[in-house]
């Protein structure tokens, strides 16, 4: 499958140039940008890690792209999203959300059905990629 | 009401005489009055029966709007009348169009209970709109002052909490209604749902006349909804939704079905304007308690807000609506099929989606507007558009929007999935140009074109619809010339 999160995910992948076009963008608008990763892209899972702290005084996105290119370097096989960040009063949130990475093999999710009465289905969504125990996902690659 | 104009009469004994006094006389004409922070205003716009004095028919709005009656009762004597009295405190003729007039009044914030629009619309739009001396009367707009902003609750959840629990950034989101509107299955149903979420919509809808009818009952349509819209979660990766629609004949009844939303793990449920005022405040708290997004069908508007004349500007619903509490609420589209001028569609959605709107007499905005941290409404988009607009859609609406594509996703013809992808594709590669620092506005065709390129469903959907617009004169468009009195 092919996780379609984000704003250009029914793009073509975006290259390094477009992901800098999308930084300066953000910059312009006053936003900061940040990078996060994960090996579980559950919809529900709102706390990817962290690359770093989100980047407030970063004036040009080339500093953008070198810090997706150094999560790359590390988490080849994970997703890497970069978000923007809106401080302003009313906002105070994500403003910007897209994907720069992506696994070789994306397994997707099962959907468990359990059946209660009166025919109501309650729904609950696994990551396949999720299944291996975290202190393997989590183990540190040589 | 006769032509002889006098001025108010301050004499407490003569003014109290038994019989019938001028409105003016009565002291609702108050063209020395200085509004109040903590006043609610109205601008009306008033059309006088021949020979009825302006200022008079003004004051008689004031009057029927708040405390008079026909005839002069000493009653009034044990009150602080003056204080009660809503006052017309200004009158401009309206620019162009003879035998009209802005009228502008004042009404003290004693004069409404906290946090009900029922007793609101009670006083400003109840008997004075019968009222045989006016030809016709229309709300223009209204100001709501913090004070009383703060007795509501607002929006269950805003644009900004919204697309937190869909983890949707940084573009419009994308819906369609399910069609046929009348007659699918609750299975057949489901099906649409499914293929339109599972080819990239975030939202699927029910229309506003879908509620329990003998072809579909509503559980039946919840559980296969729930399943369309849990599989394609499933198959993309994405959060999704269904506005399930909850309108019913009684509060019982909805409360009902809105916890069988609930309880099968529905993000966003739906009701229709024409269930009342009273309804929608309590459902309102029934969303916020239960983390519910309220979407709102404008069903029933137009009957009294598409006509310049009488009436009341959706401008006006759009306030009421903020302040009754509801997440979406259907706002025009401007290129659609449905009525909707570009400086007009412009003044709503800043009133669903700003923190303050300032005054701003080419958009219909009349007062300035603080909106006191009520939450944001996300207005949405629908009604005859399609994927070869999108350009146009982001120019005059922006991203904080829902577009619905109903039409235009289950009409394409290589299938529903197909329909929602191209315009899945259309919006992200629009939103990525604008980024990028690109002229949506004159490029868009050429962009879109591109886009298809590596989209057969977007080409054939460009295709398809290349020539369809809806290019008719709007009926409720804003009288204004650029040199404006300052109100208030």
């Amino acid at each position: 499958m092919r996780l379609t999160q984000g704003q250009f995910s029914y793009l073509p992948d975006l290259t390094d140039a477009e992901i800098k076009q999308q930084g300066a963008y953000a910059l312009e608008q006053g936003w900061s940008l940040a990078v996060e990763f994960t090996d579980d892209p559950h919809p529900r899972n709102t706390y990817w890690e962290m690359w770093g702290t989100p980047m407030f005084d970063l004036k040009d996105p080339a500093g953008l792209l070198f810090e997706v290119n150094e999560c790359r370097k590390v988490h080849p096989d994970k997703y890497i999203k970069v978000l923007a960040f809106d401080s302003k009063k009313g906002f105070e949130s994500i403003r910007m959300f897209f994907l720069v990475n992506r696994p070789a093999e994306e397994p997707g999710f099962d959907l468990v059905r359990s059946e209660g009465s009166g025919r109501a289905i309650h729904y609950t969504l696994r990551s396949y990629a999720a299944e291996h125990p975290a202190g393997e996902r989590y183990r540190q690659r040589p | 009401m006769n032509k002889l104009v006098t001025p108010k009469i301050t004499d407490a004994k003569k003014r109290f005489q038994s019989g019938v006094l001028q409105y003016k006389q009565m002291g609702y004409w108050a063209p020395d009055y200085e509004p109040k922070d903590s006043d609610i205003l109205a601008v009306f716009r008033i059309t006088p029966q021949d020979g009825v004095d302006p200022e008079e028919a003004a004051a008689a709005v004031a009057g029927e709007s708040s405390t008079a009656t026909w005839t002069v009762v000493w009653t009034d004597r044990l009150t602080d009348y003056s204080h009660y009295q809503a006052k017309a405190y200004r009158l401009d003729p309206v620019p162009g169009t003879p035998g009209q007039y802005f009228a502008y009044i004042a009404y003290d914030l004693d004069l409404f209970e906290e946090g009900s629009i029922a007793n609101l619309t009670a006083s400003i739009i109840g008997n004075v709109f019968g009222f045989k001396p006016l030809k016709a009367l229309r709300l223009e707009d209204m100001r709501l002052p913090i004070s009383y902003l703060k007795t509501f609750q607002g929006p269950p959840t805003g644009i900004v909490v919204e697309r937190e629990r869909l983890n949707c950034y940084g573009r419009p989101l994308l819906g369609a209604t399910m069609k046929p509107k009348l007659g699918l299955s609750g299975r057949n149903y489901g099906r649409v749902v499914y293929e339109a979420l599972m080819g990239g919509l975030d939202f699927t809808k029910d229309d506003e006349n879908i509620n329990s009818q003998p072809f579909m009952h509503w559980r039946d349509r919840y559980l296969y909804c729930m399943e369309g819209v849990n599989k394609a979660i499933a198959r993309t990766g994405e959060m999704k939704g269904h506005y399930l629609n909850v309108t019913a004949a009684t509060m019982e009844d909805m409360y009902e079905r809105a916890e069988f939303a609930k309880e099968l793990g529905s993000v966003i449920i739906m009701i229709d304007l024409v269930i009342g005022y009273t309804a929608i405040q309590s459902i309102s708290k029934w969303a916020r308690r239960n983390d519910m997004i309220l979407h709102l069908h404008r069903a029933g508007h137009s009957t009294y807000t598409r006509q310049k004349n009488h009436g009341v500007s959706f401008r006006v619903i759009a306030k009421w609506m903020r302040m009754a509490g509801v997440d979406h609420i259907h706002a025009g589209t401007v290129v659609g099929k449905l009525e909707g001028d570009p400086n007009v569609i412009r003044g709503i959605y800043d009133t669903c989606r700003e923190t303050d709107v300032p005054q701003n007499f080419q958009h219909g905005i009349f007062f300035d507007q603080p909106w006191a941290s009520l939450k944001k409404m996300m207005p949405v988009a629908s009604g005859g558009i399609h994927a070869g607009q999108m350009h146009q859609l982001i120019t005059y609406l922006g991203e904080d929007v829902v577009l619905q594509f109903g039409g235009g996703t289950i009409g394409h013809p290589m299938g529903i999935q197909a329909g929602a992808t191209a315009n899945r594709v259309a919006l992200e590669a629009i939103i990525k140009a604008r980024n990028e620092g690109k002229d949506i506005w004159r490029e868009g065709p050429q962009l879109l074109a591109n886009a298809a390129k590596t989209c057969t469903p977007l080409r054939a959907a460009l295709d398809t619809w290349k020539d369809v617009t809806f290019d008719y004169a709007s009926t409720d468009s804003v009288d204004f010339v650029p040199t404006p009195v300052p109100a208030v």
